[in-house]
């Protein structure tokens, strides 16, 4: 019961020393929400690269054209061939009739001009889609290895450097968040820090008249948790709202629909959760840090 | 029966000034005790040893049982709670009445509502501040303060009350009324009070025992009934003549 009334005592204390403390509250909670802000657009920047990197990664394909003379047989021994290679996630076949209805359908120009050859002069084609980046080389260096095929292409080189530097954007942003959720820690530790100072006769007293420590410290540890959730209102309420638009009006994809964005839900609650809990966590441990100097003598 | 047990204790700090030097005493339960000394003499070291705020550096300081140079920093409350101390500038929280900063002290300690309030309005009603229970401290007379200070420190009952100069900031007449009620709670509850002083004038009145403590050591320990010569008065005497 003591207990009970000590954590309800604190909790109460806690809320008069924020509005007591109105001006230095108020410098914790725009310290938080500022930072808070930062962490929120270094989540959505982590997350959609990543999302980008994954669908690129999904994308990669090699590209093989068959010899002109190239026999039924020999079309039926290479696609025999991919479906046991473990690279290869799955393949399209394309007849060179098939590539010319095709062009015929896309462009009247190229479809009568194609119209001109007796025979059809086009080639072939398989697309093999890989199961990863680093199947890339290998499937297409096997490929090249058939006497009829023509070519087997990706973007030799192209593709592993962009995905290279996806990876190292994404490392970046998530650094940045680590980094900024230290910096959190301490302005709102500074912060409470100077709340603490001018409340150091209220400590002084408490200690004398023989409160515990712990006693001390509670309502000092939620008045840090208070200080984290008011700070991170405003930055969830950015991301909810913000990423929503931003994924409204862009359509959900930047310039080409293989650069898509993270669909906003469930991802803008949970980025919101992060928030919530860095923000009070970081609070509270600020408080508990600060407040543990004047505890000892 | 003993209440504070003092031997051989030290209080040297960090930057080698000797506060303290082979300080021995004792002090039964029930005792009202002076102690006085010149500015730096080591009495407000010695007053703040039996509450803990400074620990002894050798020797043992004992109060109501608990070793004080032991007793751990986050035991400390566990002393604190046997006792109350009185400042010179009272410490009161300017933002509390007078009903709370004196609540204040049993609200830490979590007992409940019921068994706070008829306490702290007995330890106001001691103090004679019945009438400004919803005053702020700002709204009181420094002898009202000193009283406010008091009425906390005694609102749990505690075996020993430490004085640190509780007359340091007020006049002769306010004073005389601080001490009739430190006598007063001396008296009726059987605490043990120790208040350091400057004031000499205070300890002859009053006819108590006095430890006088300069730089660093026990001078004398003079016993209950006696007088304490004042340096100043024999100067101004010889003056005079």
């Amino acid at each position: 019961m003591r207990a009970i009334r000590i954590l309800r005592r604190s909790i109460r204390d806690s809320f008069k020393s924020i509005f007591r403390n109105f001006s230095l509250s108020m410098a914790s909670i725009i310290c938080t929400t500022i930072t808070l802000i930062l962490v929120a657009i270094s989540l959505f920047l982590s997350y959609n690269v990543r999302q980008i990197t994954t669908t690129l990664e999904h994308e990669l394909t090699v590209v093989v054209y068959l010899d002109f003379d190239v026999t039924e047989e020999q079309k039926i021994r290479i696609e025999n061939d991919l479906k046991t290679m473990s690279t290869v996630e799955d393949y399209t076949m394309k007849s060179k009739e098939e590539w010319k209805s095709e062009i015929g359908r896309e462009s009247e120009v190229f479809g009568s001009a194609l119209k001109i050859f007796e025979e059809n002069p086009l080639y072939d084609s398989i697309i093999v889609k890989v199961k990863n980046v680093d199947d890339l080389k290998e499937t297409a260096e096997k490929l090249r290895t058939y006497d009829f095929v023509d070519s087997a292409e990706y973007g030799e080189g192209m593709v592993e450097s962009i995905i290279n530097i996806f990876d190292i954007i994404s490392l970046g942003t998530i650094s940045i968040v680590i980094a900024l959720v230290v910096v959190t820690a301490f302005l709102i530790s500074n912060t409470i820090k100077l709340t603490i100072f001018s409340r150091k006769t209220q400590i002084e007293i408490k200690r004398l008249v023989g409160a515990s420590n712990v006693a001390i410290k509670l309502p000092f540890i939620f008045e840090g948790f208070t200080l984290g959730v008011f700070g991170s209102i405003l930055p969830i309420l950015l991301s909810i709202y913000g990423y929503t638009l931003l994924y409204n009006v862009t359509g959900g994809y930047i310039s080409t629909k293989v650069i898509t964005l993270v669909e906003p839900f469930p991802f803008v609650f949970i980025v919101s959760l992060f928030l919530l809990v860095i923000g009070s966590i970081v609070g509270m441990i600020g408080s508990w840090l600060s407040v543990r100097k004047h505890l000892k003598i | 029966m003993k209440l504070i047990k003092v031997e051989h204790a030290y209080k040297i700090y960090k930057n080698g000034t000797t506060a303290i030097a082979d300080l021995s005493v004792t002090i039964d339960k029930g005792e009202f005790v002076f102690v006085i000394g010149p500015t730096g003499s080591g009495k407000s070291t010695f007053i703040k040893m039996l509450y803990r705020e400074e620990k002894p550096t050798k020797g043992s300081v004992i109060v109501g049982g608990i070793d004080v140079a032991k007793l751990r920093n986050s035991k400390v409350y566990k002393l604190r709670r046997k006792l109350g101390v009185v400042f010179q500038d009272y410490k009161l929280l300017p933002k509390l009445t007078v009903y709370e900063n004196v609540a204040f002290a049993l609200e830490n300690l979590g007992l409940p509502n019921s068994e706070i309030r008829p306490k702290v309005l007995k330890a106001i009603e001691s103090v004679g501040l019945k009438e400004k229970t919803r005053n702020l401290p700002n709204e009181l007379s420094g002898g009202e303060q000193q009283r406010v200070a008091i009425a906390r420190a005694i609102v749990n009952d505690p075996k020993l009350l430490i004085c640190d100069e509780p007359t340091g900031n007020l006049d002769a007449d306010t004073s005389a009324e601080i001490m009739n009620i430190l006598e007063r709670i001396n008296q009726e509850s059987e605490t043990t009070i120790i208040m350091a002083t400057h004031d000499r004038d205070i300890v002859n009145r009053m006819k108590k025992r006095v430890l006088v403590i300069e730089n660093g050591v026990l001078v004398s320990d003079i016993k209950k009934g006696s007088y304490v010569v004042n340096e100043s008065d024999k100067d101004s005497k010889k003056k005079h003549s």
